[in-house]
């Protein structure tokens, strides 16, 4: 047996694994799909005194949109289903597009979305989706409720706003406005690792033809998902087409803070994104073409 | 509590029993407690795949989940795939198309290409390629195993086990 001695409780509601880790202190953890934790455990980089099982808690799952357009995914849902399920492939194609690049299959049968925030790789997926996306994330602990704008969840590589006891309950995305473009792409030596570098991005067009808004985001290019205002301030007011593509693609540059790792290099990293950057945009605007042949 | 928690679980159609530390791994748990030892483990920390089993039906790493959280599930480990000594349509299919050599990873290309046909009959080459992208094989190079899974959703397709 590789992971040190914890002690194990599966509460089967919020209100009891809230009671569970205020009484077991600093050192327990909230344990979501394992796919991070269980690792770092199996090689004692993690040593938790305890782990509250969040798996048995019905309120923390499932998929809805509500009457605003709004998109709710409870935060133990497991990337698999976000992946398979087609509420959500028409309420945010672009959630549905990364999700197959979120490790291998094995990882999103157990893997969640509440999972994969709280641990904040900077190169994971799903980071990068909620901050292109401006979803908000809504956290539960012993002050009560609170909701976090993606942009403020993520503080650096590992660390994000969550407070010791307070567990995400439900991330919830914006409404999908229809016509609005969108795209994602990363690079990773092989299908499931964790992206060198990706680019999600969306934009939509105004009745001038010109974008009217736009986001986008990188991964694993900095401490945390980076948003490329650079870029996305490159589209707007501009009609589509490759050479504002490129434009955007060059001003995301700048934006990008990558770091070298055994993986890659910053300047690899960097040339890379822009090269992503890109090819997000050209996927994006061309899609409809590309189905309508398809 | 680190004091050990007794669970019931089903393993390849039979119900089995046992008690095991909270930090005691479902793989552990297959192979030292239930003496299933198919269940191979790599890397232990969910890379190389070798320790995928099936469990309530999706193919998961047995190495990232701990034991107590099967309790009350349905586990097919590459025990259960065969029907007695007749090698299941897909081990068959595996063994026609030399998609092993040492061995060590089959039990998990095994589990993991169940479940794939189960969910998709009739794979594209890609797709296949794609669903074993996190299986690692360090002999094969990857062709016969893929080749072995078409054949074997060919086969199925027709009626066969």
């Amino acid at each position: 047996m590789k992971p040190p001695k914890f002690d194990y409780f599966a509460p089967d509601s919020i209100e009891s694994a809230l009671a569970l880790i205020r009484e077991h202190g600093g050192d327990a953890r909230f344990l979501a799909g394992g796919q991070s934790l269980v690792p770092m455990m199996n090689f004692r980089v993690a040593a938790p005194s305890a782990l509250i099982d969040l798996n048995g808690i019905a309120a923390l799952r499932g998929i809805t949109v509500d009457d605003n357009g709004c998109l709710h995914i409870g935060a133990m849902t497991r990337t698999r289903e976000i992946e398979t399920d087609t509420e959500i492939a028409a309420a945010n194609p672009l959630l549905h597009a990364a999700a197959p690049s979120i490790a291998h299959i094995q990882i999103r049968n157990r893997g969640t979305i509440g999972g994969s925030l709280a641990h904040a790789d900077p190169a994971a997926e799903l980071p990068g989706i909620v901050v292109v996306c401006d979803a908000e994330i809504n956290v539960i602990g012993p002050g009560g409720t609170r909701c976090i704008a993606a942009k403020d969840f993520f503080e650096g590589i590992f660390s994000t706003a969550l407070q010791d006891g307070e567990m995400i309950s439900e991330i919830v995305f914006p409404p999908w406005p229809a016509g609005r473009r969108w795209a994602f792409r990363e690079i990773s030596r092989r299908e499931g690792d964790f992206a060198m570098v990706g680019i999600a991005g969306w934009f939509d067009t105004n009745e001038n033809g010109a974008i009217s808004a736009a986001g986008l985001a990188a991964i694993g290019a900095g401490d945390t998902p980076l948003r490329l205002p650079s870029a996305e301030v490159a589209l707007i007011g501009q009609a589509p087409g490759d050479a504002v593509f490129t434009n955007a693609a060059a001003a995301a540059i700048d934006d990008l803070q990558p770091g070298s790792d055994i993986h890659a290099s910053a300047a690899y990293r960097r040339e890379v994104g822009g090269v992503l950057v890109e090819r997000v945009l050209k996927t994006a605007w061309q899609r409809p073409a590309l189905e309508a042949t398809a | 509590m680190t004091e050990k928690h007794s669970l019931t679980l089903t393993v390849n159609g039979q119900t089995r029993r046992c008690e095991v530390e909270p930090r005691m791994t479902l793989a552990d748990c297959l192979r030292e407690k239930l003496d299933l030892t198919g269940t191979h483990l790599g890397c232990e920390h969910g890379v190389c795949g070798a320790c995928t089993v099936i469990v309530d039906g999706a193919a998961i790493r047995s190495c990232l989940m701990f034991a107590v959280q099967a309790a009350g599930t349905e586990i097919t480990t590459v025990e259960g795939l065969a029907d007695g000594d007749e090698l299941s349509v897909l081990q068959q299919a595996f063994h026609d198309n030399f998609a092993l050599q040492c061995g060590f990873c089959t039990p998990g290309f095994l589990t993991t290409a169940e479940t794939i046909l189960k969910e998709n009959p009739s794979p594209t080459r890609a797709e296949v390629q794609s669903a074993i992208s996190g299986n690692i094989c360090r002999c094969t190079g990857y062709v016969p195993i893929i080749d072995a899974i078409l054949e074997a959703a060919d086969r199925r397709r027709k009626g066969e086990k």
